[in-house]
C-alpha cells in the first residue's frame, strides 16, 4: 500500500468517528498549545527582565551605607555615617577594576513650579552618575563638577517630575523650588521606566549636585550610597572584593567585625534574574510536556480501542493480501494524521492564546520560531511513538482469529 | 446475469489442465488448546486440478475449516507438503503468503465480511490496494467485477443498503477482482435463504464454466450437489472423495423455485 492510499484511508477512518477523533486530538492540542504559551510567556518575561536590568546600567555595583545595631536595636540600612566622598575617590584611585564611582545621597521633598507641586525623591550626586547609570538626557545637560564644588542650586529632572510640573512646556532655564530653596533646571533625563527589583518609577526623581543636597537640604556630610562602574561586566565580579577590602581598611574595621556598608553587584542580580527565568521556563515546560505526554497516552488508548473494534476489518484486509507492513502503515498513518492535525491546531491555539494573554494581562510575549517547530515535531513524535504499539498489535493479529472475531 | 471471466484465467486453464493446481501430501495440523493437543488434520492428501469445482463437507470439528485455511495460505500445516501451482507454500514467508492470497486466491466468507460504511465499489477495490494498482485501474476493474456479479448499478451503495445476497455478490466481486487462480468459499450460503443460495451457486457455476477453480466448504448436502466433486471430512481425515455424477444446474433449479415476489 502506498502512502497516499494510507493517508486517504486514515482520513476516512478518523472522519467516521469525528467526535472521538477530536477528543483524542484535544489532548495534543492542549499540550502543544501549553508548550507554546509557556515558552512564549517565559521568553517574554526573561527578555523584559534583561531589558530592565540593562536599563539599570551595565557593569554596575551598588555600595550602600550599612545598618546599625545598637543595644540590640537594628535600625535598618542607610544608617551608618561612615561612607564619605573620599571613599568614592579612593575606589577609582585604588581599585583597578573600577572605572568610575558616583557618590550620592537622597531625601524626599516637595518640588514646586508656579502652581504645580509634586512630592519626589531628591538625589544628590556628581556628573559621573549619569554615565555610571547609562542615562542620557532628552534635553539640556548635566550640572558640572564646578557646580558640585560650589554647591550650586541647579537641578536635573526625571521625566515623571517634568511631566507633572511642566506638562508640555520646556523646563530648561526655569526655576523650581525644592523645599524653600530655588533651583535652576539645567537638564531633563530620558524616561527609564520602572525598576526591575522594586517596581519603583525611576523617572520620579530630581537630581542635584551632591554638596548642594548634603549641605543645603540635608545638613549631612556622609553618603547614602556610591554607584560604581566596573571596567567590564567580567571586572564587576573582581571589583566587589576589591571594594570590600578597601572600605574595611578605610573605615578601620577589625577582622571579625561586620561591614558597615553593603555591596551589591548588578551582574549578580542580572544572573539571578536570568536563572530564575530559566528555572521557571524549565518547570513550566516540564508541566506542558506532561500535558503532551498525557495527550499521547490518549492517542494510544483510542488507537487500541480502534484496533480491537476493527479486528475483523484487519482480518479481511489480511485475507485479501495485506502484509503486516501494510496493516502497520495503515494504523501508524492514522496516528500520524491525528498528530499532524492536533499539532497544527495546537500551534494555532497556543499562538492565539499567548497573544490573548499578552493583550489581556499586558504580559510581554515572545514566541520564538523554535517553540513552534519543537512543539510541532514533538506532537508528531508523540503520536508516532504512542501509535506504534497499537499499529504493531494490529499487524501481529492472526488473520484466521481476526476473521472470526465477533 | 452476464458473467465474463477475465481472459487470463481462461489461458491459465488451457495450459494447466494437465497439472494439478493444488497438491496436498499427508498434511497434519496440531493445535495446542490449553493442556490438550488437538489433531485437527491427521494426514490429508488430495489433488485438485485446475477448473475443478469441489465441495468440502463434514461436521463441525471434522477439520474442513482448518483444511480451507491452509489451502487459503492463512495458516500453515504442522507437517506435510502443500504445492500451489507447483510452488511449495510451506517454505514461503508471511509476506510471500500475503502476496499469494492477493494474487492467486479469492475468498468468500459466510458472513460476507464487507467493510462497513464503505461503498460496494471501494469494498471491491480492496485487494488492489495491496497490489500496486493505480487509482484509475482500481476503479475500472472494480466496476467490471461488479458488473460480472450483476451489481453494476449498486457500486455506490453501502453494505447496509444491500440485501444479504447482494452483499455476498459484492464479496464475490472482491474475490474476483485480482483474477485469482482459485476461489475459496467458506459456507458462502450459510447466511442466505434458499433461493439466494442457489443464485450464488449459479454465479459459481458460471465462473467455473469459464475455467475458475472453486473450492466450497458447506454443510448443506443440497449445496454440495452443485459442485463437480464432493470431499467429506471426518475426524481430520478424508472419509470420502467422490465425483458428483449429475451436478444440479443452478439456473434450472431457480426456475422451479418461487421468487420473492410470489
Amino acid at each position: 500500500m502506498d502512502l497516499s492510499s494510507a493517508f486517504t484511508l486514515a482520513l476516512r477512518a478518523l472522519g467516521r468517528n469525528k467526535m472521538r477523533s477530536s477528543l483524542t486530538m484535544l489532548g495534543l492540542i492542549i499540550g502543544v498549545g501549553a508548550v507554546i504559551a509557556v515558552i512564549g510567556i517565559g521568553e517574554g518575561a526573561a527578555a523584559k527582565a534583561q531589558e530592565q536590568l540593562a536599563a539599570l546600567g551595565s557593569n554596575m555595583l551598588f555600595v550602600g551605607s550599612g545598618s546599625v545595631n545598637r543595644y540590640g536595636l537594628n535600625v535598618g540600612s542607610f544608617q551608618t555615617k561612615t561612607l564619605v566622598l573620599a571613599d568614592a575617590r579612593a575606589m577609582v584611585r585604588e581599585c583597578p577594576s573600577v572605572s568610575a564611582a558616583a557618590p550620592g545621597t537622597g531625601t524626599g521633598q516637595q518640588v514646586v513650579f508656579e502652581n504645580e507641586n509634586w512630592a519626589t525623591q531628591i538625589t544628590g550626586t556628581v556628573p559621573q552618575y549619569f554615565q555610571v547609570r547609562n542615562w542620557p538626557f532628552s534635553s539640556g545637560t548635566s550640572f558640572s563638577d564646578d557646580d558640585v564644588t560650589q554647591a550650586a542650586t541647579v537641578a536635573v529632572l526625571g521625566d515623571t517630575v517634568r511631566k507633572y510640573l511642566f506638562g508640555s512646556r520646556n523646563p530648561i532655564g526655569e526655576t523650581i523650588r525644592i523645599g524653600t530653596l530655588p533651583f535652576k533646571v539645567v537638564g531633563v533625563l530620558t524616561p527609564k521606566g520602572t525598576s526591575p527589583g522594586s517596581g519603583q518609577d525611576q523617572d520620579d526623581v530630581v537630581i542635584a549636585p551632591l554638596t548642594t543636597v548634603q549641605k543645603k537640604l540635608l545638613g549631612q556630610e556622609w553618603l547614602r550610597w556610591i554607584m560604581v562602574s566596573a571596567v567590564s561586566r567580567q571586572a564587576s565580579y573582581v571589583a566587589q572584593p576589591q571594594i570590600v577590602s578597601l572600605l574595611r581598611d578605610r573605615h578601620k574595621i577589625r577582622a571579625g567585625v561586620p561591614d558597615d556598608f553593603v555591596v551589591r553587584n548588578m551582574a549578580d542580580m542580572a544572573d539571578a534574574a536570568a536563572e530564575q527565568g530559566t528555572v521557571m521556563t524549565v518547570l513550566l515546560t516540564i508541566v506542558a510536556s506532561i500535558a503532551l505526554f498525557v495527550g499521547g497516552i490518549g492517542i494510544m488508548n483510542i488507537m487500541l480501542v480502534s484496533v480491537t473494534e476493527r479486528t475483523r476489518e484487519i482480518g479481511v484486509r489480511m485475507a485479501v493480501g495485506a502484509t503486516e507492513e501494510d496493516v502497520r502503515l495503515q494504523f501508524l498513518t492514522e496516528a500520524a494524521v491525528l498528530g499532524l492535525i492536533g499539532g497544527t491546531i495546537g500551534i494555532v491555539f497556543g499562538v492565539t492564546s499567548s497573544l490573548a494573554v499578552s493583550q489581556g494581562l499586558g504580559w510581554p510575549i515572545r514566541i520564538p520560531a523554535y517553540a513552534i517547530a519543537v512543539s510541532g515535531v514533538f506532537a508528531m513524535a508523540i503520536a508516532l511513538f504512542f501509535g506504534f504499539y497499537p499499529a504493531r498489535r494490529a499487524s501481529q493479529l492472526n488473520p484466521i482469529e481476526a476473521l472470526r472475531y465477533e | 446475469m452476464a458473467i465474463v471471466t477475465p481472459a487470463r484465467t481462461v489461458n491459465a486453464v488451457a495450459t494447466d489442465r494437465s497439472k494439478a493446481l493444488v497438491e496436498v501430501h499427508d498434511i497434519r495440523k496440531n493445535y495446542q488448546l490449553g493442556e490438550t493437543e488437538v489433531h485437527a488434520l491427521r494426514g490429508v492428501s488430495v489433488s485438485i486440478g485446475a477448473g475443478d469445482f469441489v465441495a468440502i463437507m463434514g461436521a463441525s470439528g471434522s477439520g474442513k475449516s482448518t483444511f480451507m485455511n491452509i489451502l487459503g495460505c492463512l495458516d500453515k500445516a504442522t507437517s506435510g507438503r502443500y504445492l500451489l501451482e507447483g510452488t511449495d507454500v510451506s517454505t514461503l514467508t508471511k509476506k510471500e503468503l500475503a502476496r499469494i492470497r492477493n494474487q492467486k486466491i479469492g475468498f468468500v466468507f459466510q458472513g460476507f465480511n464487507l467493510l462497513g460504511r464503505t461503498t460496494a465499489l471501494e469494498n471491491t477495490e480492496l485487494p488492489m490496494l495491496y497490489s500496486k494498482t493505480n487509482k484509475n485501474d482500481r476503479e475500472r476493474r472494480a466496476r467490471e467485477a461488479l458488473v460480472q456479479v450483476g451489481l453494476g448499478d449498486r457500486a455506490d451503495h453501502f453494505p447496509s443498503q444491500l440485501s444479504g445476497g447482494q452483499q455476498q455478490r459484492v464479496a464475490i466481486a472482491r474475490a474476483l477482482v485480482n483474477q485469482p487462480r482459485m476461489l475459496l468459499a467458506d459456507e458462502p450460503t450459510g447466511n442466505l435463504d434458499s433461493r439466494t443460495s442457489v443464485e450464488v451457486m449459479e454465479i459459481f457455476q458460471k465462473l467455473n464454466a469459464n475455467g475458475l477453480t472453486i473450492i466450497l466448504v458447506t454443510h448443506e448436502p443440497d449445496i454440495a450437489q452443485f459442485a463437480k466433486r464432493e470431499i467429506v471430512f471426518r475426524d481430520g481425515q478424508i472419509k470420502r472423495d467422490d465425483v458428483v455424477e449429475v451436478p444440479h444446474v443452478a439456473s434450472e433449479v431457480l426456475k422451479t423455485m418461487p421468487t420473492i415476489k410470489d
